[in-house]
């Protein structure tokens, strides 16, 4: 037998049992729309692939890393002991900070193509349910170095939270693992960061994945007004996922520069005693929300102003979450105009309040 | 072409043509090299991550000679366990007043040793090895080789443990 009858018997006994061939049919005729926006395409991809690279830095971290009162020595020993340590755990938070960046272009860029619509809900749904999670991914993790500043983002993190009416503080001490946020808290976010949330995230995203490939990619508006025939479309295999590879490589060179030029700091180990230091801030995509609240704060200060910030935002969450439900025509009316509105009035506000938020702590 | 989006237009790649066959094959060649690039620039610093604690391990293997302080007051018939470089050692004090040190390392399978003073030998519990105190010669049981001995020095701030 010569090594290519053996290559293909190899292949027909397990095509056989799993049906490759089928699978190898679906890819070849899977197609996606090719236009003026296809760039916005590729960010779900960039997203997922930042995500792989979190799963893959996060368990060599896991390999050294000791929750609860050793939290801070374990990471300073992976920092500063610990071969190439340094760039791992800078790897690990660049790529945290640029998963979460492009998860918003991605949803953004999903929110203005309307790809919400019918038959898209879940996959709009399952999406921000991902980005809530990615949150608080980003939040959990935020304390596991038990540093100055994770220690104070944490402590002032718990009190929004406990703003809610009646049961707030309850739910914050249950986060806590106590009134204060000592190693108990260290060793449950710990457990929430590595376990829970990978836990719901994975199928959720597997969900999410499946989704895109029942349905395909969305034709934005402008598209959809061509004639069938005026559109185009390239192969999936191999011309899309050829591009789509070449956007994980330009991503993992970003990342490798980022994390190797400028590695992330490790601060002093955290001290209950200590005065929180001067300028200390709220990770960029934490930025808008906190300094929204803060503005509200000082029309309507006090409890009530919490409690209005709160409810403010919640609702214009659950506005956003709900625009499937709202812009759900295919004509471009006057719901979808609004929509469209809605949607550059909330990255008008995300944006303005960032940089008012930095312009406060400068 | 049979379409999948109704008469949506499918833009498919230029064919390659005979004389594309080397550029192909330069293509391919200088992606795999590529590739072979980004996996050693990935793969060592992962590895040297990953292999750090054995690293320290080995500067500390390299201890040639081990200070035990105040164990010159070990009574007679008794043991001492301590670590020579990684390893765990044996310092014995023997009930005719001698002393000898060696590696408590089983040379059949890796378990510690143990000392027992009343028959003066060492046995090993996990497949029944038995050596002589004083030489460490495999005695009886599995072990192949004896038990490597260290020399025993008294110094004013201790005993003196080291490579023969």
């Amino acid at each position: 037998m010569t090594t290519k009858s053996i290559a293909s018997n190899v292949y027909d006994w397990v095509d056989e049992r799993l049906g490759l061939s089928e699978l190898a049919a679906f890819a070849r005729h899977k197609t996606v729309p090719s236009h003026a926006q296809s760039f916005w395409y590729y960010w779900g991809g960039i997203s997922l692939f930042l995500f792989l690279v979190q799963c893959f830095t996060g368990v060599l971290l896991l390999v050294y890393y000791r929750p609860g009162a050793e939290a801070y020595e374990s990471v300073r020993q992976i920092t500063f002991v610990m071969n190439f340590g340094w760039l791992i755990r800078s790897a690990h938070s660049w790529s945290a900070n640029l998963m979460m960046f492009a998860i918003l272009v991605h949803m953004f860029s999903v929110y203005f193509m309307k790809a919400y619509r019918k038959p898209r809900e879940f996959g709009w749904l399952s999406g921000m349910a991902l980005l809530g999670l990615a949150s608080v991914f980003g939040f959990s993790g935020y304390l596991l170095p038990m540093d100055e500043l994770s220690y104070f983002a944490t402590k002032v993190g718990l009190q929004i939270p406990v703003a809610i009416p009646w049961i707030g503080p309850a739910i914050a001490t249950m986060l806590r693992g106590g009134p204060e946020v000592t190693e108990f808290t260290v060793q449950r976010f710990f457990a929430l960061h590595v376990v829970v949330l990978p836990a719901l995230f994975i199928p959720l995203l597997g969900f999410h994945l499946w989704l895109v490939q029942k349905h395909g990619n969305a034709l934005p508006p402008s598209e959809e007004a061509k004639p069938a025939s005026q559109r185009k479309s390239i192969p999936f295999m191999p011309s899309f996922l050829r591009k789509d590879l070449a956007m994980w490589i330009i991503t993992l060179n970003v990342l490798a520069l980022l994390a190797s030029v400028f590695p992330w700091a490790l601060g002093k180990q955290y001290d209950s005693l200590v005065p929180a230091p001067p300028g200390i801030h709220p990770e960029w995509y934490f930025m808008s929300p906190f300094e929204m609240l803060k503005i509200l704060g000082s029309f309507l200060p006090g409890e009530s102003g919490e409690i209005a910030g709160i409810l403010l935002f919640t609702l214009g969450i659950v506005l956003w979450i709900l625009i499937p439900f709202y812009d759900k025509n295919k004509e471009s009316g006057q719901r979808a105009r609004v929509a469209h509105y809605f949607g550059l009035l909330a990255i008008f506000a995300l944006l303005a309040t960032t940089v008012v938020g930095y312009w406060a702590i400068r | 072409m049979s379409d999948l989006r109704g008469s949506t237009v499918i833009v498919e790649e230029t064919p390659a043509e005979n004389g594309d066959r080397n550029t192909r094959r330069a293509f391919l060649a200088a992606a795999g090299a590529a590739g072979i690039c980004y996996a050693a620039a990935l793969g060592y610093p992962v590895y040297r991550y990953l292999a750090s604690p054995n690293e320290m391990a080995m500067n500390e293997t390299a201890v040639t000679e081990v200070t035990l302080k105040d164990a010159e007051k070990l009574p007679l018939g008794s043991v001492l366990m301590f670590k020579f470089g990684t390893r765990p050692a044996l310092l014995i004090h023997h009930e005719d007043g001698r002393w000898t040190s060696m590696t408590a390392v089983c040379t059949h399978l890796g378990c510690t040793v143990q000392y027992e003073p009343q028959a003066d030998r060492i046995h090993c519990s996990c497949h029944g090895g038995v050596y002589n105190a004083y030489t460490g010669a495999n005695v009886s049981g599995p072990p192949p080789k004896p038990l490597t001995l260290y020399k025993v020095k008294m110094n004013p701030d201790g005993i003196v443990v080291s490579r023969a």
